[in-house]
């Protein structure tokens, strides 16, 4: 066999061919990533043009109604803000709790591992599980009802591994050195986590917190198992009394046939996605300010 | 590894720290803020215990009235009407015909995407980028599901006329550009971790840039992309408010995507959604339909787990 000039005239066409190829692959996958940009933009644009007209101050202070016009979000905002209160109660303490555990005490042996794997698998398990777990345990066992404390505890449980998750990563980034200097001068564990490992892990562990409050603040399917589809025309008081919450009161307008529903709907939406975008926002923020001002 | 090693060494030093100290009162406060971290920790178990232990008792108590070969081979679900037969195949039927359109758009796209972005995309535009593809993975799947409804099936009325209002294409089609960002991400971490020595050596051998991205970077990065499709066809199936929204409530044996399906998830919430007694058969069948969608999605993540451990490529 002869070894090809690069001079050869089918080598030449042949090479040109290949690079045409190569141009237009490349061509395919940014097409890839502007058919995703470009879906974000019209679900966006859509939503605008549907919800915008319905985007008043009523839709802030009435309750839901069979009529359109005097149809409102107030009982579903009551009710995702207490859903977060009480989510965020138990979810973050218990979370941070596990992880400093992991991080810091944990020591390498089978128990961890299965702690490890079984956080991992419950980050995979479908949302509705969790819903049907808390029908089960906290709706009819703990016989609290179609409560907004069963669903708080339902949704505690639904984030925990993402609290768990981002406040090992932030904790695994503080330098052993910081722990070890903490020692040497006398403190305990708990004073070197409290004081020094804490302290620098904390926005990190925001941006994780950050984050699973807007998971549990848009998820649905949950909710609905429990039973939390229902009418509710009256405050919300306590945490045992039955609620709604914002998403589910948009998937109740969306199943209505009638049109104007629909756009109360889209302003439902543009709502939730106002208050998602901001947190998600300010987390993003958070962690590029916190990778600028720390450098180990 | 690094990680466990970080892990052991300071748990080490905490150890020898605790030793070391003198004061009773103080190491007592010690071992007991230790023992509840502990607690927090368990916590994960006893979810994982208690979804299983729910499941369980009320998927036997479905059993001791259905049985379960029925349940499991029968191909036709009508547990809210009269005559009611308890085949759970058709919401299978509907849940893989979901699934399956939604990675034909999630594969493709996904995976171009992540090329684009591991081999292609200067960092600066990587870090535009990716963000944007973030926030369409946080939009809440409620919001999708009303796209699906009132924008996607419109269109796809006046290309097939005999699109039905409730339809498996719609659900479909948008759950695929849902799970994009998935795929592309986790991709996009496989290929990136191929090392760039694979990458010179392919380009020394005078391969075009097409060449080395098919032929050698995405090759080695192989068990990561099919590990991203594991976990996306779980998250498919998984899936709840599209489906409920937009694909119907006709559990039915079909392939035909623009007709009215019903998936698992969907049954559950159409069920939870009515007031169902207790103790009623009814109430049983959300919970045996949920555990088989456990068992389905938990074979899924695992073997997503497996094939990340055991076929990824060690280099070096």
């Amino acid at each position: 066999m002869s070894l090809t000039s690069i001079h050869d005239p089918a080598f030449v066409r042949r090479l040109e061919r290949r690079k045409r190829l190569g141009r237009f692959f490349e061509l395919l996958c940014l097409a890839a990533v502007w058919l995703g940009i470009l879906m974000l933009l019209t679900l966006l644009v859509d939503v605008v043009l549907d919800g915008l007209p319905w985007l008043r101050p009523e839709l802030f202070t009435e309750f839901p109604s069979r009529f359109p016009d005097k149809a409102g979000l107030r009982s579903a905002l009551q009710g995702t803000i207490w859903l977060i209160a009480i989510t965020a109660t138990l979810a973050v303490p218990i979370g941070l709790g596990a992880a400093i555990y992991l991080e810091e005490y944990a020591r390498q042996n089978s128990l961890t591992r299965f702690i490890e794997i079984n956080i991992s698998n419950l980050a995979g398990v479908p949302s509705i599980i969790y819903g049907l777990l808390g029908l089960g345990l906290f709706v009819r066992g703990l016989d609290l009802g179609r409560s907004v404390l069963a669903g708080g505890m339902t949704m505690a449980l639904l984030v925990m591994p993402t609290v768990i998750v981002a406040s090992r990563e932030a904790i695994r980034a503080v330098p052993l050195s910081m722990r070890q200097a903490s020692f040497a001068l006398g403190a305990t564990p708990w004073q070197t986590v409290r004081h020094h490992v804490l302290p620098y892990a904390m926005p990190g562990i925001l941006t994780g917190v950050i984050l699973a409050m807007s998971r549990a603040i848009g998820e649905t399917a949950p909710l609905i198992t429990i039973g939390a589809l229902t009418y509710v025309a009256f405050d919300l008081k306590g945490p045992l009394d039955i609620f709604t919450v914002l998403p589910i009161q948009i998937f109740n307008w969306v199943s209505l046939p009638q049109k104007e529903f629909h756009g109360l709907a889209a302003a439902g939406i543009l709502i939730l996605l106002i208050v998602l975008l901001s947190m998600n926002a300010t987390a993003i923020l958070l962690r590029n300010a916190y990778q600028k001002k720390v450098s180990w | 590894m690094e990680a466990t090693h970080i892990q052991t060494e300071t748990a080490a030093v905490h150890q020898v720290a605790l030793s070391l100290r003198r004061r009773p009162a103080g190491r007592l406060r010690e071992h007991i803020l230790q023992g509840l971290f502990f607690i927090c920790a368990t916590v994960s178990i006893l979810t994982t215990f208690g979804i299983i232990a729910v499941l369980l008792q009320e998927t036997i108590l479905f059993f001791e009235r259905v049985s379960i070969v029925e349940f499991l081979t029968g191909t036709r679900w009508t547990p809210l009407f009269a005559s009611k037969q308890f085949g759970v195949l058709p919401l299978v039927n509907g849940t893989l015909l979901v699934a399956g359109g939604a990675m034909l758009v999630a594969l493709p796209l996904g995976l171009l995407a992540a090329i684009y972005l591991s081999e292609y995309a200067t960092p600066r535009t990587r870090r535009v980028l990716k963000p944007i593809l973030e926030i369409l993975a946080g939009i809440p799947t409620v919001v999708y599901g009303y796209f699906a409804l009132l924008f996607v099936t419109p269109i796809l009325k006046t290309i097939w006329p005999q699109t039905q209002a409730f339809n498996a294409l719609s659900a479909s089609l948008v759950m695929g550009f849902m799970i994009l960002p998935m795929v592309a991400s986790i991709s996009e971490d496989a290929l990136s971790a191929v090392p760039q020595s694979l990458r010179q050596a392919a380009y020394a051998l005078g391969s075009t840039k097409l060449e080395v991205s098919l032929r050698v970077v995405v090759p080695a990065a192989l068990s990561g992309i099919a590990a991203a499709l594991l976990l996306a066809v779980s998250r498919a199936i998984g899936e709840t408010m599209i489906v409920a929204i937009a694909a119907g409530q006709q559990p039915k044996m079909t392939l035909n995507p623009l007709e009215s399906i019903e998936t698992m998830t969907a049954y559950i919430v159409q069920v939870s959604l009515g007031d169902t007694p207790q103790q009623s058969l009814e109430y049983h069948t959300i919970f045996a339909v949920g555990m088989l969608l456990f068992l389905l999605t938990l074979v899924m993540n695992v073997a997503s787990h497996l094939i990340t451990r055991r076929f990824r490529e060690v280099y070096e």
